[in-house]
């Protein structure tokens, strides 16, 4: 018997059918180097320029060697601000997601176990949530949650820091949190309100995993709600999750970047690829390139993802034929 | 059937006064002061503006009396632009935004559907590979991104048409704007449009049809359509709703003298009854959207009629 032979978990048919797929494949590959690329360049030291140097007599450079992608209206190096700016998407893309997810996850889960009145008092929280103007909702919430960043990052840089580090130290901890720290509203403001598929599926895949066996078993060895829930029933939803997670990271990153290009999510001098889109739609006419870089990688990104979602999809999808 | 549609209309009801309820405390807990302008104001003035606003009484009060006020469709005065009321503010921006949204809806429908059916019907062949790829990027592609290249290439470079602007007698200036705005819904159109028909096209009635030698694009049309068409319908509401948020962007994009504009400045400005204002009109929106697309669903799949 070859090591192939030895039986096959359910895993493993769901990666052997995602590696057939080209789409998806080729949308790993790319998030994979984007990802790296994004996160690796910036914490070299001294590798990239420093993405908000301005130099006033170098702007609106070409391409060169000195500066991969040219410089911005104010002479910023390009490629550093995409890879800074990607960083920021990227962190918004997943720690919203997770928000999102986690809120969709036991909100369904707990409405799909519990069954009854509370079921559908839950559900119809969700359809009313469902109905409401989006965007709009989110503009509010985060423009309502802005005063607290102030307290928050303060309150983060002592955390990492220590409070009588030297100001030199609070200085360097506060260049890298306070971007993430403004952020916070947004995450929040996006992340309540892109949980409601995920919970649908979520309670729909519940119902039918918790009317099984073993369920019965679990629970007739006396086993407590919590625990059957989350430890017997989540656990065997775990593939729509995983392919309804990453469906929803593309769209919470189109809000943030529509945010911040309405001037409402990430503020200068920071940036996000969204805001780095908005100042390239701004001087489009001077310099194209900084239009054309900062939406390709975005543009690519989200291309991935979705590639990547549909082709989980297909992977994990229990009714998929194993072929 | 009736009694369906009944508790439809009360649930839409509810989900407006919940709106409204959470709309009111958000807008109250916003930062800042809308009378606190650019310039400081005198202390018994602004005491006099608040109370003509009402602003002095406790918001219990100020909810009461608000929530009276819009059931009788008076939103009351704009904070920031010196008395001006919320629906003369609507009734002059609103209708640029509308005819920018069912003009974008149109596009979406007029290239998302018919794409979808040809797509289906040559499944794996040319016309499907090129117009699903296009939909993807349709997709990925924002239309703050997408906007201003239009406008470059289209407006300022070849000259073809204005590049910003809005003006209700010129249908030359409507023609960018709701291609931006309606591209990504007809994506999305598209996509399920093809999932549906190629759902319908699996059945065994279609089996049936071809046998007794019904020609293919009859099949299509006359048969499989209706069936087909269900989820790219279910979609249009939300679509609309999306249409409508999207609407901020591109009315920022080719500065367009809409409804979005006004909210964005208003969310600027802390201007209170406008933000209100504007929040439960796009809410109204978007839940007789919804309510359009249960009945178009319900007149489409015969099964839902007699589920109900």
């Amino acid at each position: 018997m070859t090591p192939e032979e030895k039986g096959s978990s359910p895993w493993r048919d769901a990666w052997h059918r995602l590696r057939r797929n080209r789409a998806a494949m080729a949308g790993l590959f790319a998030l994979l180097i984007i990802g790296l690329i994004c996160i690796i360049l910036p914490s070299i030291k001294d590798f990239l320029h420093n993405p908000n140097h301005t130099e006033l007599p170098s702007r609106n450079l070409k391409p060169s060697s000195e500066h991969w992608f040219g410089t911005d209206h104010l002479g910023r190096d390009l490629f550093a601000r995409v890879m800074y700016g990607g960083r920021i998407s990227i962190a918004v893309g997943l720690i919203t997601t997770l928000v999102a997810v986690t809120i969709g996850v036991v909100w369904g889960a707990v409405a799909g176990y519990a069954g009854g009145r509370l079921d559908a008092f839950m559900m119809r929280v969700v359809d009313i949530l469902y109905a409401l103007p989006f965007l709009v909702i989110i503009i509010l919430l985060s423009t309502i949650l802005q005063p607290m960043t102030g307290k928050l990052t303060e309150w983060a840089v002592n955390l990492f820091a220590g409070a009588n580090a030297p100001m030199k130290k609070l200085d360097e901890t506060r260049n890298w949190v306070e971007p993430l720290t403004t952020l916070v509203p947004v995450f929040i403001a996006i992340g309540a309100l892109s949980w409601l598929t995920v919970s649908r599926i979520v309670r729909a895949q519940v119902q039918s995993v918790g009317s099984l066996e073993f369920v019965e078993a679990a629970r007739s060895l006396g086993l407590g709600h919590l625990r059957i829930l989350f430890r017997h029933i989540l656990p065997n939803t775990l593939g729509p999750i995983i392919v309804y997670t990453t469906l929803t990271i593309p769209g919470v990153m189109l809000f943030e970047a529509t945010l911040s290009f309405l001037g409402l999510g990430v503020k200068p001098p920071n940036s996000s690829w969204g805001v780095l889109i908005q100042e390239g739609a701004n001087f489009m006419l001077t310099n194209p390139m900084q239009l054309v870089f900062p939406s390709i990688f975005f543009a690519v990104t989200l291309f991935a993802l979705n590639f990547l979602g549909d082709g989980l999809r297909d992977a994990l999808d229990p009714k998929a034929a194993k072929d | 059937m009736l009694k369906n549609l009944l508790s439809r209309l009360m649930q839409s009801l509810l989900v407006l006064f919940v709106l409204f309820t959470v709309t009111f405390f958000l807008v109250k807990a916003l930062p800042g002061d809308p009378l606190q302008g650019d310039k400081a104001m005198p202390p018994h003035i602004k005491a006099k503006m608040e109370q003509f606003l009402g602003l002095d009484q406790p918001k219990w009060v100020q909810y009461q009396r608000l929530l009276v006020n819009y059931i009788k469709g008076e939103p009351g005065p704009s904070i920031r632009l010196e008395g001006k009321p919320v629906v003369e503010i609507i009734r002059q921006s609103f209708p640029v935004s509308l005819q920018l949204g069912v003009l974008a809806m149109g596009v979406a429908v007029t290239v998302g559907i018919p794409a979808g059916c040809l797509a289906a019907a040559r499944k794996n062949g040319l016309i499907d590979t090129v117009s699903m790829s296009v939909a993807m990027i349709g997709i990925c592609l924002p239309s703050f991104v997408t906007g201003p290249i239009l406008a470059e290439w289209l407006g300022r470079k070849a000259q073809v048409l204005p590049a910003l602007g809005w003006e209700s007698g010129s249908p030359s200036t409507w023609i960018l704007p709701s291609i931006t705005l309606g591209m990504a819904y007809a994506a999305y159109l598209s996509r399920l449009t093809r999932a549906g028909m190629l759902e319908t096209l699996s059945q065994d009635f279609v089996r049936t049809a071809k046998a007794k030698g019904v020609p293919g694009w009859k099949i299509l049309i006359r048969h499989c359509l209706r069936g087909g068409l269900i989820p790219a319908v279910a979609y249009i509401g939300p679509a609309f709703a999306g249409i409508v948020s999207g609407s901020l962007v591109i009315e920022t994009v080719f500065q367009i003298p809409g409804l979005g504009r006004h909210f964005i400045k208003s969310i600027e400005t802390r201007d209170a009854p406008v933000i209100m204002g504007v929040v439960m009109l796009y809410g109204t929106l978007v839940i007789v959207a919804n309510f359009l697309t249960d009945l178009a669903a319900i007149w489409l799949n015969p099964r839902l009629r007699k589920a109900s």
